[in-house]
């Protein structure tokens, strides 16, 4: 029982490991160099696949047998709908991260994505209905697939208020998580509900399991644009994380200033930041 | 090329977005480098000063 105790004892849990692992690389230091490293090899490919992706797509695929050159709104509705998705399940495990193991830089990281997560799932909508309207002859329709994915753009603006709501961050931070958390119930009714109901929309062109139900000379620019989009929505999301730590450490270095005037040799990368969950840089 | 005004609004619309997003980050990643720097200087300056 005694030898027993002892080996549970030394052992640390699944969950104790994952987190210390978390926590090793949710030093705000150690991220703003891994991001400022990182920066370069996301933007620029970013910039360079989506702008090639654009060109071939708008005028060197071909136009679609039935829908024309309409089809060419599918090369940005399609990433955008890809990330619209994508950015919710990051602001889930954000959620996920920030609730069980207090990570420091997941609810930094949240309150990052929620903005631009809204604005390609706007994008998704917008595109959507600017296609719907020359092929399905309207703007809308109450369709399963519309209707999640406007309920997905709806939780994205709940999140951004929520986690703003209130004085103190950290209770903004959990309730905000846990909408995320809640929320990702939204992303397999996007997923399935063009198999579930039968829809306007049509069903996915592009699966895991099966061969693309569309012509290589059709697929390869929206590979291309989604991937160009994925980077940039990565290159952004870098970008606005890195500009929140180090907004958040001059908050800190103020806050301690105004508390000890005379002290001006304190370090405040030193100091726990409260924004980041009294994580040391 | 049909239905014009449909595909320039929609590529319209995305690269503008875009452009928006990525640029209000860049600023404000620099905002924020530039704010960083003139907060931890005094602290390095007196430190280096210091006997």
């Amino acid at each position: 029982m005694g030898e027993n105790e002892t080996v549970l004892n030394a052992t640390p849990s699944l969950a104790a490991r994952t987190g210390n692992f978390l926590h090793r690389y949710a030093n705000p230091g150690r991220f703003l160099r891994l991001g400022a490293r990182l920066q370069p090899w996301l933007t620029w490919p970013a910039i360079v696949l989506s702008v090639a992706g654009i060109v071939w797509g708008l005028f060197l695929s071909p136009a679609d047998w039935q829908q024309g050159d309409s089809v060419r709104i599918m090369y940005v509705h399609v990433p955008a709908a890809w990330l619209a998705s994508s950015g919710y399940m990051g602001l889930a495990v954000c959620s996920l991260l920030s609730l069980v193991w207090r990570h420091p830089l997941a609810d930094l990281a949240a309150v990052e994505i929620g903005p631009v997560g809204a604005s390609v799932t706007a994008i998704c909508l917008a595109t959507g209905s600017l296609w719907g309207k020359p092929m399905w002859g309207t703007w809308w329709v109450w369709d399963a697939r519309l209707t999640s994915v406007l309920v997905l753009f709806f939780l994205y603006l709940g999140h951004i208020a929520l986690i703003r709501a209130f004085d103190e961050p950290q209770r903004g931070y959990r309730a905000a998580a846990i909408l995320g958390l809640a929320g990702a119930v939204d992303l397999p009714i996007i997923k399935f509900s063009v198999q579930w109901w039968n829809t306007l929309h049509q069903p996915d062109s592009i699966t895991l399991t099966a061969a693309p139900t569309m012509s290589t000379a059709m697929l390869w620019p929206l590979l291309v644009c989604t991937l160009g989009f994925t980077l940039g929505f990565a290159a952004i999301l870098v970008a606005r994380l890195r500009a929140a730590v180090m907004e958040s450490r001059v908050r800190t270095a103020l806050a301690m200033r105004r508390a000890d005037p005379h002290d001006a040799t304190r370090e405040p990368d030193r100091e726990p930041d409260r924004d980041l969950g009294g994580a040391v840089a | 090329m049909t239905h014009l005004p449909y595909i320039a609004a929609a590529y319209g619309l995305t690269v503008g977005l875009a452009v928006l997003l990525g640029t209000s980050a860049a600023l404000r990643l620099r905002r924020a480098r530039a704010r960083l720097a003139a907060v931890e200087r005094p602290a390095r300056a007196t430190r280096t000063n210091a006997p």
